[in-house]
């Protein structure tokens, strides 16, 4: 016989806690009474999970209609659940490109908005929030509230990168930009440590719309600079894009798969396998999306789950902050995999929108007994020069930590309990990390 | 194709729409709330990027006199008919039936004997055409009667009946029946179930009943694996139905 158990639900990170999505086509009466909305799950922690002693969140994803296109402005707007993978694949070949993409395509419309997703041209077209023309909102009274940067723009900026705590995002209406070609024109070359690629990504800035940098920060911190831009329409081949194919890890693979010593080997292949290249026509999925390529990749850390520790650090922090923080990684003897590098500028308008003008860091963790130790003093380390975390990614953070990050919180918090006095609508993150009551 | 489409706003329909929409067939959507059927038409419009206007038109199950009106309109809107998709049904868990009489005598009418009549309806105006092809959803549930599903089961037990009886008698004449019986997909239909094994997506499941459509395939089990499984469940004896609670 079935024995009755508790639903479990995790973010990316396969960090699980109570919790169980419903679904519907019908945004509108799927967010009646709901305690939050859930995209895709691609939050790394616990950013899409109910807070305690509520089990539903409500997902989005069957709400995925286009409403509208306007082929000369590039205007689109879509339900919330709508997939970015779905709008690639549908807007690539026809010379049209979200003006802003994360790592993955397995995201949804909704959830960018939610965590004014950034990319790797950051330095050239800011957050993802900077496109959106308008959103609609459920809000926590159950009114629908349309709002933009000209319309309730208060509720508009506090619900970019608002990580859904204002209310459930139903709709939304951005920018698209328009491409000389679905394909890309890479760049690659080796960089000796993190100071000559931070200093590389700001160099490359000017002439490059999109810029990323890996770092072996397991080895010799030795990293590989990546550039790209969208090809020349004559340089470029004059087929779309064909669908790639992609493996499937089909298990949790045992813990100890992944370790100090696979990632070692697995790094020094990248370094070599992927190095320098003097440039060359690759296909889109390939230099935005490389994880995808693996789906269920999250797997190979097997039981214990991971974060991922994303971090912004300022610029005026000094040039040798990012090593500080690469050697408080190494004093905790941390093994971070994957570990990325991108070029932030301005920040956005978005009230708690991640970015600022700084280096960004990003690094796999997978979770033990220490985890939260180190994400205390990653976080020190970042608090002092002004730097900050990205909530989609965080699980660990404590909350005087983000207070300290995060000067604009209060202003934040005085909107959302305008809209929702009561805070209705939380998060398993909220309850967490603002001190929201469970 | 010149496509009525009989419950595209959701699920498996609003699936196989996409992908009708995406190969540059004309599609009029048919359906009871007008404001759905205006999203979904223009989610097709932009996806099939083509100039072609997707039509709609207001089709109620429980309302048998819309049936007519709303099939003559598609014609008028397509400039003709050949195809007649019904993807439009009701879903009832037993136990929700078995309390609320009332929920499951709609069941039963929506499913069987509205859904029969829309058909006939359909099968008349294709054949006067010269022909065609009326395919309709039916489900794996009409194959055996079990526990968790017999008043559903019983209403696609007698639709799939009534698909197979069309296409002998009609074939000939140039009326293609299929009868498509999906197993278990994930949809708005079923979001309240957990998923058994075996469970599947509407996009596939969509690419599947194209494909019958396509190749005038009477009877389709999607996902696949169903026709197998199915096959198992119907020879199963009746000591080992009445113990199991699937």
């Amino acid at each position: 016989m079935a024995r009755q158990t508790t639903p479990m639900l995790s973010g990316w990170g396969r960090l699980s806690r109570p919790g169980k999505e419903v679904f519907s086509e019908d945004l509108k009466a799927l967010s009646q009474n709901a305690v939050l909305s859930r995209g895709l799950g691609r939050s790394y922690g616990d950013s899409a999970l109910p807070p305690p002693g509520h089990l539903e969140v409500a997902t989005t994803t069957l709400a995925d209609r286009i409403l509208s296109f306007d082929e000369t402005s590039g205007i689109l707007r879509a339900e919330a659940g709508l997939s970015l993978r779905e709008m690639n694949r549908l807007f690539l070949p026809r010379r049209w490109f979200t003006p802003v993409t994360p790592g993955t395509q397995d995201v949804t419309l909704g959830g960018m908005v939610a965590a004014d997703i950034h990319g790797k041209n950051h330095h050239v077209e800011g957050t993802f929030g900077r496109h959106v023309r308008a959103i609609l909102l459920r809000v926590a009274d159950g009114r629908l509230i349309e709002c933009s940067p000209s319309q309730e723009p208060e509720l508009f900026w506090a619900s970019v990168g608002g990580m859904g705590l204002t209310g459930h995002i139903l709709e939304v209406a951005f920018q698209m930009l328009a491409i000389t070609s679905p394909w890309i024109y890479e760049a690659r070359e080796t960089v000796p440590d993190i100071e000559t690629l931070a200093a590389a990504l700001k160099d490359a800035a000017p002439d490059w719309p999109f810029t990323v940098g890996w770092l072996d920060c397991l080895g010799k911190g030795r990293g590989i600079l990546v550039r790209g831009r969208w090809a020349e329409a004559k340089k470029a081949p004059s087929d779309p894009p064909p669908p790639l194919s992609a493996v499937t890890v089909p298990f949790e693979l045992p813990n100890w798969v992944l370790n100090r010593w696979s990632m070692r080997v697995f790094n020094i292949m990248t370094y070599y396998v992927q190095g320098s290249s003097s440039g060359k026509i690759v296909h889109p999925e390939t230099f935005f999306y490389p994880l995808d390529k693996v789906r269920h990749w999250n797997r190979i850390y097997g039981r214990r789950g991971f974060i991922q520790y994303q971090c912004v650090l300022p610029w005026a922090g000094g040039p040798d902050a990012p090593q500080r923080f690469l050697d408080v990684l190494g004093e905790q003897r941390a093994a971070a995999f994957l570990c990325v590098v991108k070029d932030c500028a301005e920040e956005g308008q978005g009230m708690l929108s991640f970015p600022l003008p700084g280096i960004s860091i990003a690094l796999d963790l997978a979770v033990d007994a220490r985890t939260q130790t180190l994400v205390d003093r990653l976080n020190e380390t970042v608090l002092a020069p002004g730097g900050r975390v990205y909530l989609a990614k965080d699980a660990f953070t404590r909350e005087e930590h983000f207070r300290g990050m995060e000067p604009r919180l209060d202003a934040w918090l005085d909107v959302r309990k305008r809209w929702d006095p009561e805070l209705r609508i939380k998060s398993a993150q909220s309850v967490r990390m603002l001190g929201d009551s469970a | 194709m010149k496509v009525a489409l009989f419950g595209g706003t959701k699920g498996i329909g609003r699936a196989l729409g996409r992908l009708l929409a995406e190969k540059g067939h004309k599609i009029c959507l048919l359906g009871r709330n007008p404001e759905e059927l205006l999203a979904s038409s223009n989610d097709l419009r932009i996806r099939g990027g083509t100039l072609h206007t997707m039509g709609t038109a207001i089709c109620d199950l429980l309302k048998p006199e819309t049936f007519a009106p709303a099939l003559a309109s598609a014609e008028e809107q397509l400039e003709g008919l050949d195809t007649v998709i019904v993807t439009a049904a009701q879903f009832g868990s037993q136990p929700e039936l078995e309390t609320d009489r009332e929920r499951a005598r709609e069941l039963l009418i929506v499913n069987f004997a509205h859904t029969v009549t829309f058909c006939e309806e359909a099968r008349r105006r294709l054949l006067d055409r010269g022909g065609g092809t009326l395919c309709v959803l039916s489900s794996v549930a009409g194959d055996r009667g079990r526990k968790p599903v017999i008043l559903y089961s019983a209403s696609k037990a007698g639709l799939s009946a009534y698909l197979e009886g069309l296409d002998h008698k009609f074939r000939s004449k140039g009326l293609k029946t299929i009868c498509v019986k999906p197993g278990f997909v994930k949809t708005g239909m079923t979001a309240g179930l957990a998923p058994p094994p075996f469970a599947g997506e509407p996009e596939p499941v969509a690419r599947d009943i194209l494909r019958a459509i396509e190749r005038g395939t009477p009877l389709v089990y999607t996902p696949a694996i169903w026709r197998y499984l199915m096959m198992v469940i119907r020879y199963l004896p009746r000591f080992v139905m009445r113990r199991i609670s699937f």
